[in-house]
């Protein structure tokens, strides 16, 4: 992108300045930090227990909440873009919630939802299932916050390609399983990976939720994010070490995010108008 | 019958009853918003009636009353659909589309393939299995459809307006395919296009408000519409009028006799004699219509009345570009005539001019 290009050309000055300065609002502190960063103490800085255990323990509350997002917000997407009924509107509200909800909020309710006094809790520790403050405790909270960015990336896709296929597979033959398994799905699939990436990230950044609803016990609740709060008082150069990480993740999601796109051949007639043979 | 078939669809105001013999085609022509996607919906199980009931070869595909509501899934059917576009798998390789069909219905794997390629060989489009859709041209991609739609091996197969997004250097081969593969087919082909329905359909129904308005053997309602719109379908002039002592004649002030050897009739190509007849022994004062070609009409600054010639002033409405024809509206008629006689007679909207046809280059017929 150069000022030349015709775009830009055409945009007036103060717009183009005020993107810049925009731009540099995000640039900026994540060079700031990378400068910061102790290069030479780098891999010792996360590779102490405390950060390995972290970033484990993270990785697999992220990895098990997103498949936990996708089980759920698969069907979820499905019923919004495919259904209608009464309150719909209302439930897609709802199920966004979280995305709004400041996320202590988020940890809050589900206390007062699965925590030993809560709404289910009750029932719960009756049968001998208690899930506030474990590790079961911290894939609930990542899963809460993150499951709209999966539903919403879903059902968009779903809406935009359309029932037409569908309808066409029903009238080859195809039965309702067939017809999702074969055709919705596949058609859907690189939304389904951006919003199951998305979702991952969202997850693995939690910390309100998770330290509301789960506490901060190193190795059980104490996530990557958790933990470099706690080494920013402590320990900085940890602290920035293990942010730089989350990063360096945070720049591969949005790079996988971005790369996949819907099937570029959606769109037959673009295709029948390049090339017109028989 | 093949298929029976009785449906209101109240909201879009759509009632329409036909029956569609085995192997016959139909062709559904008429105008947007006439209920021709309704009726397709309606047999493709994508859209349910408010009232009535159809049948394919034995198989019910919906029966619905004040006292009972069946409605056959799409997919039990046996109706393929075949739309103006493709709609292929995008996911899926042409021989993966058209073996979807197949598999559906619980065709091994292996079977499938094999169902498929001959498919695709006998749609001519057997090199191109491996392709992926987006790899295809719109034609090829049409042919895979076709051959998509056909090996489900429905009872019934559906096209709606199958050539019409086609670039028209494709348009021919596909519809000589098309011609190749419905005969024998019940099938109903939705269409613009009235050489569509000449060349693919043995009937045709018009539809227009949701209700049939004609239908008939496709030769004879082309040639001897009874409706505007199915004149205009045909390219033919239509003049309502009436059965006089002599002839006809119409409100506007044509005249045409009818003489007892009715030559008049036999210059339209499909025209049945009997109907000319029929003119001729209707009653005095019965409907009559007359068609003639907007080609055999011609214009004229002063009155060439003679005998076998309908002559008739007429002021011209409107002057339309026809390719290397122009088409003036006067009267009631449409005329093409050579731009180069546009010019000789300075004809422009409002001019008056004599509007003349001969006597046997009309059809005459009981509307």
């Amino acid at each position: 992108m150069t000022a030349s290009s015709p775009n830009a050309a055409r945009l007036p000055r103060w717009v183009v300045a005020l993107a810049v300065v925009g731009s540099l609002f995000v640039i900026l502190p994540v060079v700031a930090m990378a400068l910061r960063v102790d290069w030479p103490q780098f891999i010792p800085l996360i590779t102490s227990e405390s950060a390995t255990a972290a970033l484990l323990l993270s990785l697999r509350t992220s990895l098990t909440a997103t498949a936990l997002c996708v089980l759920v917000g698969v069907p979820m997407a499905l019923v919004l873009a495919r259904t209608s009924f009464r309150g719909q509107r209302l439930l897609r509200s709802l199920v966004l919630l979280p995305l709004v909800l400041p996320p202590v909020v988020g940890g809050i309710a589900l206390l007062y939802t699965f925590g030993r006094r809560g709404l289910l809790g009750g029932s719960l520790s009756a049968l001998g299932v208690e899930i506030a403050f474990t590790t079961t405790a911290v894939v609930l909270s990542q899963a809460f916050v993150a499951l709209p960015f999966l539903v919403l990336s879903l059902e968009g896709a779903l809406r935009t390609v359309g029932t037409r296929y569908e309808a066409v597979g029903a009238t080859l033959g195809a039965g309702r399983w067939t017809v999702l398994r074969r055709i919705t799905l596949p058609l859907v699939l690189p939304a389904l990976v951006s919003g199951a990436v998305l979702s991952f990230a969202r997850a693995l950044g939690e910390f309100g939720a998770t330290l509301t609803f789960a506490g901060s016990l190193q190795g059980t609740t104490r996530t990557l994010p958790l933990e470099v709060y706690l080494q920013r008082e402590t320990d900085p150069d940890a602290a920035v070490a293990l942010s730089f990480i989350l990063v360096l993740v945070a720049v591969a999601v949005v790079g996988v995010a971005h790369r996949v796109r819907p099937l570029g051949d959606l769109a037959p007639r673009a295709a029948s108008r390049e090339a017109a043979r028989p | 019958m093949s298929l029976t078939f009785t449906a209101t669809l109240a909201d879009r105001g759509f009632d329409v009853a036909f029956d569609l013999a085995p192997g016959e085609t139909l062709a559904v022509l008429g105008p947007n918003g006439a209920g021709k996607s309704t009726l397709l919906g309606l047999l493709a199980g994508l859209l349910a009636p408010t009232a009535g009931r159809a049948e394919l070869d034995g198989t019910v595909l919906f029966d619905v009353g004040p006292d009972r509501r069946t409605l056959t899934e799409p997919r039990h059917r046996g109706v393929s659909l075949l739309a103006q576009e493709a709609l292929l798998f995008p996911h899926l390789t042409a021989l993966e589309n058209v073996a979807f069909g197949p598999r559906s219905r619980g065709v091994d794997r292996g079977t499938a393939r094999a169902t498929a390629l001959s498919w695709l060989d006998r749609v001519g489009a057997a090199d191109l299995a491996g392709r992926r859709p987006g790899h295809l041209s719109g034609g090829q991609a049409q042919r895979v459809a076709v051959a998509r739609a056909l090996a489900a091996d429905p009872s019934l197969l559906l096209l709606d307006e199958p050539l019409s997004a086609l670039d028209v250097t494709v348009a021919p081969a596909l519809r000589t395919l098309l011609r190749d593969v419905l005969v024998d087919r019940s099938a109903i082909i939705v269409t613009h296009d009235p050489l569509d329905a000449f060349l693919l359909a043995d009937r045709v129904l018009i539809l227009d408000g949701g209700t049939v308005v004609e239908s008939g053997a496709t030769a004879s309602v082309l040639t001897r519409p009874v409706t505007a719109f199915g004149a205009h379908l045909a390219g033919l002039n239509l003049v309502p009028g009436v059965r006089t002592a002599d002839g006809f004649a119409s409100a506007d002030g044509w005249t045409v006799p009818l003489t007892d050897t009715a030559p008049e009739d036999m210059s339209l190509a499909h025209s049945a004699p009997e109907n000319s007849s029929l003119a001729h022994s209707a009653p005095e004062g019965a409907s009559l219509a007359l068609a003639v070609r907007p080609g055999l009409v011609t214009v004229s600054r002063s009155d060439t009345t003679t005998q076998g010639t309908a002559c008739r002033a007429a002021e011209v409405d409107d002057v339309e570009h026809r390719g290397d024809l122009v088409r003036l509206h006067a009267g009631g008629l449409a005329a093409d005539v050579a731009p180069s006689d546009v010019v000789a007679l300075g004809i422009v909207p409002g001019s008056r001019l004599f509007l003349a046809f001969r006597h046997e280059d009309a059809s005459i017929y009981p509307l």
